[in-house]
């Protein structure tokens, strides 16, 4: 299906972040700031003190075991779930509570939105809107939520589907398109709401083998205009060539966290080692 | 056997004007009842979802009661019993709008067969909410979307081809339940025919003659209904084949599903 499409490699545009008037700049210098979370599915203890920093610009790759709460943690970033301890603040605010008297208190919903605005997130499942047409499902938010004029909202909408490229898509519906490209066109409408930070759950673990490296392409390329990003994956080629940082966790605790280097030639988990043998 | 022809064809296929007035009762009565029930049965569904508990509650409470009992009740108790009650002339012999009047009697007819509809609407809206995926729903919000907007610009149109089918089905019984405004004196269709009978002492003819207008509007609205769904179906993979008007009408099983992905 993606057989019109240039090669991949050079499907992308050196300046997918051109497309939104350049790279969002986070308000403060470190823009996820997770403190000792917790979080319980009923009884299973799920999150148990998880903390972890991002800066600016850095990319961040969260690998681990199913089950070990890698996805549950990135989906708490953007208070997709609730947590039951801790904080976690992202762009110097803190996401989906208030404090009252040092107690934790959900925010309003309205508060809770308006903070998304500043999170992009890419889901597994691509969650595209099935309802609408690539280049809809990119305006949709920018339009409804930001309140931008809808010619400037297409034009930046056509701006991006020709960086992640798919310009000759527009008019098509999700279901006329193959994964990748439906996974492209999802980190499109992630970006048109120029958000201070990314977040990928496992972006490439529905896609077929090969459409994954179309997808990775966008994702790297992003990565090198700066944006920053925390990517929950399998992939161990991505976390090697772009992480800055590689987060293994494991039954809910971060239990290593460093570069690649070190990551990959001499971690010091016996964990992340018996991990490591079983997925390389 | 003694079925009259001379007074079945006239009274059927040379309608008077109280005829044609009844027809036109039972369609926009339908229309505007059905029509209040789709408004009663989405804010009936939101209810039900809601986090405040005494929406919740109000909303329960609305579709346990009127799901609960009979229509037929329910119309008779607002004609005729609601102003008793009260002592207050609710529902007077015209409500003048304009250069429209309205009777006092099809404008309750309507009310209440609109506020039985909305609570089996509501089922319906519920169901449909159910049958979108969940994640649609996350996608929009990490877009920074207010549950509000979720619900009216993602939610709800993809719900609306789980509605579609059954609030067809739906308006196809309320063009028929408007024949229970009958009982309190609504000239619709029904009210025609018995009317008509009483002079002649001949039921069956005109019962008959209306039953054929009765068929003519579901029949028409089956093909209304048919469009309308193959129109929702653009662009969309369902998995499921669209039916035609005349395959839903036999109940016709094609057998070739149109493409869609697996689920």
């Amino acid at each position: 299906m993606s057989g019109n499409q240039a090669p991949v490699g050079g499907a992308v545009s050196h300046d997918l972040l051109g497309a939104i008037g350049g790279v969002p700049v986070p308000s403060t210098d470190v823009v996820v700031d997770a403190q000792d979370v917790d979080k319980w599915f009923g009884k299973l203890h799920v999150l148990k003190g998880v903390s972890l920093q991002v800066r600016r610009q850095e990319v961040v790759v969260v690998i681990g075991a199913s089950g070990s709460g890698k996805t549950t943690f990135i989906r708490c970033v953007n208070h997709l779930e609730k947590i039951q301890k801790g904080r976690i603040f992202v762009n110097g605010h803190l996401i989906g509570y208030r404090e009252v008297e040092g107690r934790l208190v959900e925010d309003r919903e309205k508060n809770i939105a308006r903070q998304r605005q500043e999170i992009g997130m890419v889901f597994q499942r691509f969650n595209l809107f099935p309802h609408k047409t690539a280049l809809e499902n990119i305006i949709e938010a920018p339009i409804e939520v930001r309140g931008t004029p809808r010619d400037e909202a297409i034009e930046m909408g056509r701006a991006l589907l020709l960086r992640v490229g798919l310009a000759a898509k527009e008019t098509a519906y999700p279901a006329q398109l193959s994964g990748g490209q439906q996974q492209r066109v999802a980190i499109a409408r992630a970006l048109a709401m120029k958000p201070a930070l990314m977040l990928f759950d496992e972006p490439t673990s529905a896609l077929d083998p090969e459409m994954i490296g179309e997808v990775l392409e966008v994702m790297k390329e992003l990565a090198r205009e700066g944006m920053t990003m925390i990517v929950v994956t399998h992939e161990m080629g991505f976390a090697r060539e772009v992480a800055d940082r590689v987060v293994m966790m494991d039954d809910g605790q971060i239990i290593e966290d460093g570069t690649p280097e070190h990551f990959f030639t001499n971690p010091t988990h016996d964990r992340t080692k018996s991990f490591l043998s079983k997925i390389l | 056997m003694n079925f009259n022809f001379d007074d079945f064809l006239p009274f059927t296929f040379q309608p008077s004007t109280a005829l044609i007035g009844g027809l036109a009762i039972t369609i926009y009565a339908a229309i505007i009842a059905q029509l209040l029930g789709v408004a009663l049965g989405i804010l009936a569904a939101l209810g039900g979802r809601s986090r405040n508990p005494i929406i919740n509650t109000i909303s329960g409470f609305y579709v346990w009661i009127f799901r609960g009992t009979p229509v037929l009740v329910q119309i008779l108790l607002l004609y005729t019993g609601l102003p008793v009650l009260l002592g207050i002339d609710l529902f007077p012999r015209l409500y003048e709008l304009g250069p429209i009047d309205f009777r006092g009697a099809v404008v309750a007819g309507i009310l209440a067969l609109g506020v039985n509809e909305g609570a089996y609407m509501s089922e319906i809206v519920r169901a449909g909410i159910l049958s979108v995926d969940p994640g649609q729903a996350e996608a929009a919000k990490s877009l920074g979307m207010t549950p509000r907007k979720t619900m009216r610009r993602i939610v709800l149109p993809q719900a609306l081809r789980v509605i579609v089918p059954p609030l067809g089905n739906e308006f196809n019984n309320m063009l028929k339940t408007t024949s229970l405004m009958s009982v309190i004196g609504v000239g619709e269709l029904l009210r025609v025919a018995t009317d008509r009978s009483s002079s002649t002492f001949r039921p069956f003819e005109p019962l008959l003659g209306v039953c054929v207008y009765y068929l003519a509007l579901t029949t028409i609205w089956g093909f209304i209904q048919g469009r309308i769904e193959k129109r929702l179906g653009v662009g969309q993979a369902t998995g499921e084949p669209v039916l035609g008007f005349w395959a839903r009408m036999l109940s016709i099983r094609t057998g070739r599903h149109a493409e869609g992905p697996m689920r």
